[in-house]
């Protein structure tokens, strides 16, 4: 019954979770069981990239959770993901012990560097996986807690949330720059070595993230389709579209948007999380304002408000940077700009809303008997 | 179904610090259900509420006219926890102190409010809508992981019934007539098993039948619930109202009748005079 309640009338959704559980059967045999002469064959290059897609696609989805149903633009949510992508770099560091390059057991290679002691309290415990795995949900989730907590219960909302949330990714990647704070400054975290005792490098391991990612979104759609199809999402539609109303209705509205953002970054950081290992590095780039602004562009390309097309945008408008990087590197930004205004102008629904308008003028010719016939069984019921 | 016992049920879980005495039955043992005393209200220096008092009876239909900027709409501000007033008190019942309430629990006490544009959830359907009003656990957590139960669900068709919406139950809200919207926001506010009912120009840009029915919608309300209209439409007053409240700049002019009140010579004055 549960499934039922998911998945119908969810067409996209279906599709979507398709390509994805198939791909995740796929890469890894034609990865690791199809010879590298074979033109079948996915190299393990292609396999990070997925994997590193399927990360930003979890990112798009907890995003459109928060803006396409519950209306709350966020232009920090980059943050959130950084946050996670720092705390599994952390786990990370303390896995390398005494390979680096000062061969220091405890400290890593940054901290002798800039002539520390000892470990700083709020590095310990990250050597353990469990301890990491709990504080990768929770230090983007008590983030997104006491700062909604602030936003929502002042009632600051629209444009100023999202300039607020801007502010905030802003200052942190501010803090995360400066070498005392202990995360490594600019250069961020790197030359990892192994996870859970894996080495970083190997296919198997790359297999391994990936299929996690993969998992981990698929889990994260059937939960955000959970909540959206509950009486509290349709309670988050309503404050979307008349907040007073939905206050006046007895609803406490904000700790309906509290939870759904707290939920909405924990997702974040599970993402920035599996992200990490796959590309090798976390610095305080990740912080910048501009991907969060990118992340909106996915969710508006792919279509807001409809949890599948966050993820069709985040793999389409990835898929397309990577394509045209590889031309002309620097010039990313001018067609990211035009994409979004295109976009906005054009295609409001996004890419997902173009399909299904294009399905609608296929099935044109019929359409006028379709609606007396729609007519017909509304007034028999 | 008893609002009573329905807030009982959340009284003692939902908001077990800061939530008021909604676990006892309301004491309106000295008549009034709702009081409204020296209430003040001032933006930027205008005062929109100048002394204000008003008593409303249990199961009374009170008609509240009065000019543009009467204070009308920031009286109902006040009773509903939107607007904080500079001085006075607003007591529902003998005990419940509602200037310490915030709006959502106002609500869930038992104060519904229509708004003067018709507000209801257009992406939703009918009867999603009235399932979204429904009295009951509003916490998050409730909603997300539990249904409504067969008592809430009966609640629905019968409000349904009354509002004469039944036909549009799968409807979507958004493509309801005028009137239609009205009275769904009017179900809306039955499913919150209401004892005070605040009504905002239910009729504006209603067509003649349609005012009409909603005449009749609300007299028949009255005495299940205390009803409070706020309404221009002198027609439609008289056509509903037995006592009627007349505001002007902020305090009571004048109070009684439809009769009494029309030949009032301040009121007089007020609507025809200068």
């Amino acid at each position: 019954m549960l499934t039922q309640r998911l998945l119908t009338s969810d067409k996209g959704g279906m599709i979507v979770l398709a390509i994805l559980a198939l791909t995740c059967i796929l890469v890894p045999i034609l990865n690791l069981a199809v010879p590298e002469s074979s033109p079948f064959h996915v190299s393990t290059f292609t396999v990070t990239l997925l994997g590193k897609f399927l990360c930003y696609a979890l990112l798009a989805l907890a995003l459109d959770l928060i803006w396409g149903y519950a209306g709350i633009l966020s232009l920090g949510h980059g943050a959130f993901f950084a946050l996670g992508g720092y705390a599994m770099g952390m786990y990370l560091m303390r896995q390398i012990g005494d390979r680096g390059k000062y061969g220091d057991p405890l400290l890593p290679d940054f901290m002798v560097f800039l002539n520390w002691k000892d470990l700083p309290w709020y590095w310990q415990g990250f050597d353990m996986f469990w301890f990491t795995a709990i504080m990768i949900v929770l230090i983007p989730g008590i983030l997104a807690w006491v700062f909604g907590w602030l936003a929502f219960r002042s009632r600051v909302t629209g444009v100023y949330f999202a300039i607020i949330t801007q502010a905030l990714t802003y200052a942190l990647m501010l803090a995360f720059f400066r070498n005392e704070m202990g995360f490594g400054g600019n250069n961020g975290l790197t030359d990892f070595k192994d996870i859970l005792g894996f080495s970083i490098t190997a296919d198997s391991t790359r297999i391994g993230l990936f299929l996690a990612s993969g998992i981990a979104l698929m889990l994260a759609y059937l939960a955000c389709r959970y909540i959206v199809t509950s009486r509290a999402g349709r309670v988050i539609v309503s404050i979307r579209d008349a907040e007073t109303r939905t206050r006046f209705s007895g609803y406490k509205v904000e700790s309906y948007k509290l939870w759904l953002f707290v939920f909405s970054a924990v997702l974040a950081g599970i993402a920035g999380a599996l992200y990490v290992p796959q590309v090798g590095i976390i610095n305080p780039g990740e912080f910048s304002p501009l991907n969060s602004i990118e992340l909106v562009v996915w969710v508006a390309t792919g279509g807001r408000g409809t949890l599948y097309g966050a993820i069709v945008g985040a793999f389409s408008v990835n898929y397309g940077k990577t394509v045209f990087t590889s031309f002309y590197p620097e010039a990313w930004l001018f067609p990211l700009g035009l994409l979004f205004v295109l976009v906005t102008l054009v295609l409001p629904q996004g890419l997902v809303g173009l399909l299904g308008k294009i399905k609608k003028n296929r099935a044109g010719d019929n359409s006028d008997k379709q609606t007396t016939d729609k007519a017909d069984t509304k007034e028999g019921a | 179904m008893n609002p009573i016992k329905h807030a009982r049920n959340w009284g003692s879980r939902a908001l077990p610090k800061k939530d008021p005495n909604f676990g006892h039955p309301l004491d309106t043992s000295h008549g009034p259900i709702l009081y409204v005393e020296d209430v003040s209200v001032s933006f930027d220096g205008f005062k929109a509420l100048n002394n204000l008092n008003l008593y409303i009876d249990e199961g009374e239909l009170r008609c509240i006219i009065g000019p543009n900027g009467a204070g009308k709409t920031t009286m109902m501000d006040v009773i509903t926890g939107k607007t904080k007033p500079d001085a006075g008190s607003v007591y529902f019942g003998q005990q419940i102190n509602l200037l310490e309430l915030s709006e959502h629990q106002i609500a869930r006490g038992g104060i519904g409010r229509k708004f003067q544009k018709p507000t209801v959830y257009e992406a939703l359907s009918v009867y999603e809508n009235l399932e979204l009003a429904t009295a009951g656990d509003k916490r998050f957590w409730s909603t997300l992981t539990r249904g409504l139960n067969g008592e809430q669900k009966d609640r629905i068709s019968e409000v349904m019934e009354t509002i004469g919406l039944t036909d549009s139950v799968r409807n979507d809200a958004g493509n309801l007539s005028h009137g239609q919207k009205q009275w769904l926001e009017i179900g809306m506010l039955l499913m919150q098993s209401p004892r005070v009912l605040l009504v905002d120009e239910p009729v504006a840009g209603m067509t003649g039948e349609e005012t009409e029915r909603t005449a009749e919608l609300l007299t028949s309300l009255a005495g299940k619930h205390s009803v409070i209209v706020v309404e221009h439409d002198m027609a439609f007053v008289r056509s509903i109202a037995r006592e009627v409240t007349v505001l002007h700049q902020g305090s009571v002019l004048a109070e009684g009748t439809m009769d009494k009140v029309q030949n009032d010579p301040k009121v007089i004055e007020v609507y025809l005079g200068e």
